[in-house]
């Protein structure tokens, strides 16, 4: 199943991952909204889904988008010290730090989860991430259990 | 009396001081210059010492004040006159045309994409060009473009019009003339500010002659994520990365040389430590380099901050005056020539040089303020009285940041709150109207009636419909289960398409509804007011976000971006229905506040709230009011102390309002924002007391050494002993002919590793005071860095002038005492510039101790549930913006209990947290969020694991099971997240609404 590093064929050439991105209000939902107003130009592959604080990231919706079909799934918070609610971002933090962890014994691949800090202000960085994605998980190939549950 | 007050300058000061305002139900009108408000904060990249955001942080405070129903913000206008009349002041506003129409003007910004004229770029301090149609920077408040009359070719040889031919919502107009506007207020506040100054006027610096010698602020835009180069640091000359950056310190400051500028700017040590640590940040193979005199890390955790830009990020401090500096033609490098600390005469070369800027009065604004007879000082600042912070001297008329002196941001927050305390007297009641008359209006229940979603796709003109195919979306929305009607606007949030929607929401019976359109961000509110209007409850929206995250960012393909654009609205829907109607709750406000602490600060706190009308029970542990004020003779700026204290003591006693509890205990706290009950200890006697705020004035002591001999010789004294020493003029003076003066004793490192802010001013207190009377007498001060900020500066200087003589020591290499006999001692200390160690025979040690945090704030802090800073103090909700409230709503801190400071910042802060007070004191009920957490009883196994995450301690176990206080919940979901049990949820962003929404992605 897996994927070696940098082979990438036509087929993934052509694939288009689906990512699901939970962001929280604050920072990364207006960061995203930002790379808009500045017109700042990024695939079309992300869903975003806005929360109120990245702590109230349930791991389950993570489990639950890979589980359905997602290819990737993407957390933003405020950077550490800037979360509109105290400290909900660190708890997303540490959440995820062990949810990749179970990913991973559950044998999916915690690569396809990522968290970053983004801020109201990072428009261009928002874009950036959502590239680096798209790429990242190009080169990954679709999510495994796709075609696991298509027999 | 006229309700209404007038706020002068948009700043944070101004912006605080109208929330305040219209928190406490008072009308305001805000004046500002530049046509958006947030001032010079809005150009910062971060705040120190948290580095935090500054846009992020400062914008949610924008938009609560533009949003406020309370607040007129009248952007590009000036006040030109203020005229005293019988019932307060009538005020001449000039608003300057935008020749935008501000009502119909919806930022798409196209007009600013077509504007064939470039032209440089103010808000990023012209170091880029932009367009003469524009909007100073993406979040701007209000969000209106402005045409820039002076370069317009329309305007100015009637030529072009293209701004008014591609805006999609005919909000141009030419015609647009100056407007004059007369208004009538009750109480006016200056918070015009400071500017920075121009190191133009001086050429050794090389400003404005080399092109990589750039000011602090224009670093600022270079470093910001939304500035001229996105947050990439580059040189002017070739927009290469630097790789030895330069901060040069005090220019404009500090000046004695100039006269006009012999004051500390404040801030700016502490801003290029950020600006420094951020730079290092960007690149490992970038050096910071800081040129300073004294470092003034005089705020709380600024000297953690400055030790850890040392040692974690390597930014190097070097303590000299630099002479001059000079470019090498051939590679623009800048040659930084400076004095090493042995005198020697060193060139360094770098490839970028930062001149941190001071601030300075701006010319001008001394007529409006003299016209109504407020005095300035010899910089042009509007100073007050130590005792009476933001007063003028001219009754109704109040000051408060940067115009009174340089001061940093949460300086400037608490003296915009004590100003707005000061300017509500007399025009806040205690029987306000009360709020929420809405919640009381009954809606339809749909509860029964089957899901009817109703779907509106937005053009935004050709913003959204240029990309999306938008007639294929509102085909495919109407296919889509429970869909019931759908169909397309122009413009969603015009005020036409808005009573539409109205109408399409009666006319089909529609329970739920979903705008596909801009940010909820933004635009929910518009939206859920039309839901409201047409009977429905405003929780059964649901935006989705296609513009901002789908037709702006995929302009390059469109049939992705519109099948984008289908998805999220089936996604829209498949959270929208199972939305359930929500109601915010009210409760009760008992209209007492309880002050905890009767010094200077709590004194004053409990004035302010009683001068207003409200009952204040005043809780003192000790037989007598007055604390450490009472141990202090008279202030570095020459005021009386003991006049000053009776006179305020007095006025506690004599007040009808203040309920005053001596000798009294605190035993227990308990309740929520507006609705407290304490029970109190005096004696053996209990009573008990409710009340809708708290504020913590508990103040802190001086700290006891054992340092150098303290306590074992009568010739080794505190600062504070000194000054009564002085006072009562003790024979042990005629004795005694050399004295030293020791700083930082047992501070600044180790466990106290934190400035205590009043010595270096305490010295040079002792020191003019002593010299004016015994000018024969020897003076050593041996200290670490001098930090008298502000306005205090001269004072320095002036004790320089006396003869006394200034002795820097390094925190590695302390003087060391060695007793002769009683009365009689040799200081060793090692002279960095004679690069030897010198010997001091002095009679007298005067130890500059410091402030100490009470034992006692721990046990306080865990009644109140509020936190302790690492030292001990207590710990604010924000530092920068909100100064003197906890992250616990209802509780808020003002003076020492909160850390080290000055008489006249004590004060400024008790008015602060009176203000903060009174904005729930004034209301008779409190609104909670209408998202919130709850729990599902039947599921809860009262783990605590909820309870635990709560930033707010809003939730409780009680009886097994956890309780959720609604009116404290923030409706953040981090509990939702931590619940094993699947037993807590958010209202509006419940598991099943999240799960709801994603899943239609696989469908």
């Amino acid at each position: 199943m897996e994927q070696k590093e940098g082979s990438m064929d036509k087929e993934n050439r052509a694939f288009e991952p689906k990512i699901i991105a939970f962001l929280c209000n604050w920072c990364t939902y207006a960061g995203a909204d930002l790379a808009g107003v500045s017109r700042i130009q990024y695939p079309s592959n992300i869903r975003i889904i806005r929360l109120m604080c990245s702590g109230a990231l349930d791991p389950t919706y993570v489990i639950k988008s890979l589980l359905e079909g997602a290819d990737g799934v993407l957390i933003g918070g405020c950077h550490p010290g800037d979360c509109h609610y105290i400290s909900g971002n660190f708890k997303a933090r540490r959440r995820v730090a062990v949810l990749k962890t179970s990913l991973k014994e559950a044998g999916l691949e915690p690569e396809r989860v990522w968290l970053r800090w983004i801020s109201a202000s990072e428009g261009a960085y928002f874009a950036k991430t959502v590239e680096e994605m798209v790429l990242h998980l190009k080169r990954l190939g679709p999510n495994p259990l796709n075609s696991m549950w298509a027999i | 009396m006229n309700k209404r007050v007038l706020v002068i300058g948009g700043g944070i000061g101004g912006v605080q001081a109208g929330l305040d305002l219209a928190g406490m139900g008072i009308k305001v009108t805000l004046v500002e210059e530049k046509p958006n408000i947030g001032g010079r904060m809005a150009q910062l990249d971060k705040t120190f010492p948290t580095n935090d955001c500054s846009t992020c942080i400062l914008s949610p405070k924008l938009l609560e004040l533009a949003s406020s129903p309370d607040v007129d913000i009248y952007t590009c206008a000036s006040v030109e006159g203020i005229v005293k009349t019988e019932d307060g002041f009538v005020a001449r506003i000039k608003k300057r045309a935008r020749f935008v129409d501000e009502k119909k003007c919806t930022a798409c910004g196209l007009c600013a994409q077509k504007c064939p004229v470039k032209v440089p770029d103010p808000f990023n301090k012209n170091i880029t060009m932009s367009k003469c149609i524009r909007i100073p920077y993406a979040q701007a408040v209000p969000a209106v473009y402005m045409i820039d009359r002076e370069h317009c070719l329309r305007l100015l040889e009637g030529k072009c019009g293209v701004c008014e031919k591609v805006c999609p919502a005919g909000a141009i107009d030419y015609e647009q003339q100056d407007e004059i506007k007369e208004l009538s207020v009750g109480a006016v506040i200056v918070a015009t500010g400071a500017e920075e100054f121009t190191p133009r006027i001086r050429p050794e610096y090389g400003y404005g002659i080399y092109e990589n010698v750039v000011t602090s602020i224009e670093y600022e835009r270079f470093l910001s994520a939304s500035g001229p180069t996105n947050g990439h640091i580059v040189r002017p000359s070739d927009q290469k990365e630097p790789k030895r950056v330069a901060f040069i310190q005090c220019v404009g400051s500090r000046d004695v040389a100039s006269g006009e500028l012999g004051y500390c700017s404040s801030f700016c040590c502490m801003q290029a430590t950020k600006d420094a640590v951020v730079t290092c940040e960007h690149g490992p193979n970038i050096r910071s380099t800081i040129f300073y005199i004294d470092i003034r890390a005089y705020g709380k955790d600024f000297d953690r901050f400055v030790d850890r830009a040392k040692t974690e990020h390597g930014v190097e401090y070097k303590r000299s005056r630099i002479s001059g500096i000079i470019e090498s033609p051939d590679t623009k490098n800048l040659v930084v020539r400076y004095i090493t600390p042995d005198g020697a005469l060193k060139d360094e070369e770098f490839d970028l040089v930062v001149l941190s800027v001071g601030l300075r009065m701006p010319d001008g604004l001394g007529g409006l303020l003299e016209g109504i007879g407020v005095k300035l000082d010899a910089y042009g600042f509007c100073r007050s009285g130590a005792f009476s912070p933001g007063d003028t001297g001219v009754d109704g008329v109040y000051v408060c940041g940067t115009v009174t002196g340089p001061m940093d941001i949460p300086e400037t927050v608490v003296s915009a709150s004590a100003a707005a305390s000061l300017a509500a007297r007399g025009l806040v009641s205690p029987d306000r109207e009360p709020l929420g008359k809405a919640a009381d209006r009954k809606e339809p229940d749909t509860s029964g009636s089957p899901i009817a979603v109703g779907v509106v796709v937005c053009r935004c003109g050709t913003n959204i419909a240029s990309v999306v195919d938008v007639p294929s979306v509102v085909e495919y929305a109407a296919s889509i289960p429970n869909v019931t009607f759908s169909e397309e606007l122009l413009y969603a949030c015009s005020q036409d398409s808005i009573r539409h929607i109205i109408n399409k929401i009666r006319e089909h019976g529609l329970n739920r509804v979903v705008v596909a359109s801009c940010s909820p961000r933004t635009h929910e509110a518009l939206f859920q007011k039309g839901l409201e209007q047409a009977g429905l409850n405003k929780y059964l929206l649901q935006m989705t976000n296609i513009r901002d995250q789908c037709s702006w960012v995929h302009r390059d393909t469109p049939d992705r971006a519109t099948e984008k654009a289908k998805e999220l609205v089936r996604m829209a829907v498949g959270k929208a229905r199972h939305l359930t109607p929500l109601h915010e709750r009210y409760s009760d406000v008992k209209k007492d506040c309880l002050v905890i602490g009767g010094g200077l600060a709590g004194m004053m706190a409990a004035l302010d709230v009683a001068d207003n009308g409200f009952v204040v029970h005043l809780i003192e542990q000790e037989s007598f009011l007055g604390g450490n004020l009472l141990k202090i003779k008279s202030l570095l700026t020459g005021e009386d102390v003991a006049s000053a204290v009776e006179r305020i003591v007095k006025r506690v006693l004599e007040h009808p309002k203040i309920e005053l509890f001596l000798n009294t205990d605190i035993a227990g706290i308990e309740g929520y924002v507006g609705n407290f009950t304490t029970k109190l200890l005096t004696g053996d006697r209990e009573t008990s007391v409710e009340h809708g705020a708290v504020i913590v004035a508990t103040g802190a002591r001086e700290h006891v050494t054992e340092s150098y001999g303290y306590r074992t010789d009568p010739y080794v004294v505190t600062g504070r002993e000194f000054e009564t020493i002085l006072e009562k003029k003790n024979p042990l003076l005629k004795y005694v002919k050399r004295i030293a003066m020791i700083q930082c004793v047992d501070s600044r490192e180790g466990e106290r590793n934190y400035c205590s802010r009043v010595c270096c001013s305490q010295a040079v207190k002792n020191i003019l005071r002593l010299k004016e009377r015994y000018p024969e007498k020897t003076v050593y001060v041996l200290y670490r860095d001098m930090r008298t900020y502000g306005l205090r500066e001269p004072y320095y200087t002036a004790a320089r002038e006396t003869g006394a003589l200034f002795l820097r020591y390094d925190a590695s290499r302390k003087p060391v005492v060695e007793k002769i006999e009683q009365g009689s001692f040799i200081i060793d200390v090692f002279d960095k510039i004679l690069q030897e160690t010198v010997r001091l025979p002095v009679q007298l040690l005067v130890l500059g101790v410091g402030i100490d945090p009470l034992d006692t704030n721990d046990r306080v802090a865990k009644m109140l549930k509020v936190p302790l800073t690492q030292d001990g103090f207590f710990s604010e909700a924000h530092v920068k913006l909100r100064p003197v409230d906890f992250s616990t709503e209802g509780v808020f801190v003002c003076g020492m209990a909160h850390g080290p400071k000055h008489t006249d910042e004590s004060i400024a802060q008790a008015l602060a947290a009176a203000a903060r007070a009174l904005t729930i004191l004034t209301r008779d009920r409190i609104r909670s969020q209408a998202y919130s957490a709850s729990v599902d009883e039947a599921l809860c196994t009262g783990c605590g694991t909820c309870a635990e995450v709560c930033a707010y301690g809003a939730i409780e176990i009680d009886k097994e099971k956890a309780r959720v206080n609604e009116l404290l919940c923030k409706g953040c979901g981090t509990c939702t997240a931590a619940c094993f049990s699947g037993a807590i949820d958010l209202s509006g962003f419940t598991n099943k609404q999240i799960v709801k929404e994603f899943e239609e992605l696989f469908i």
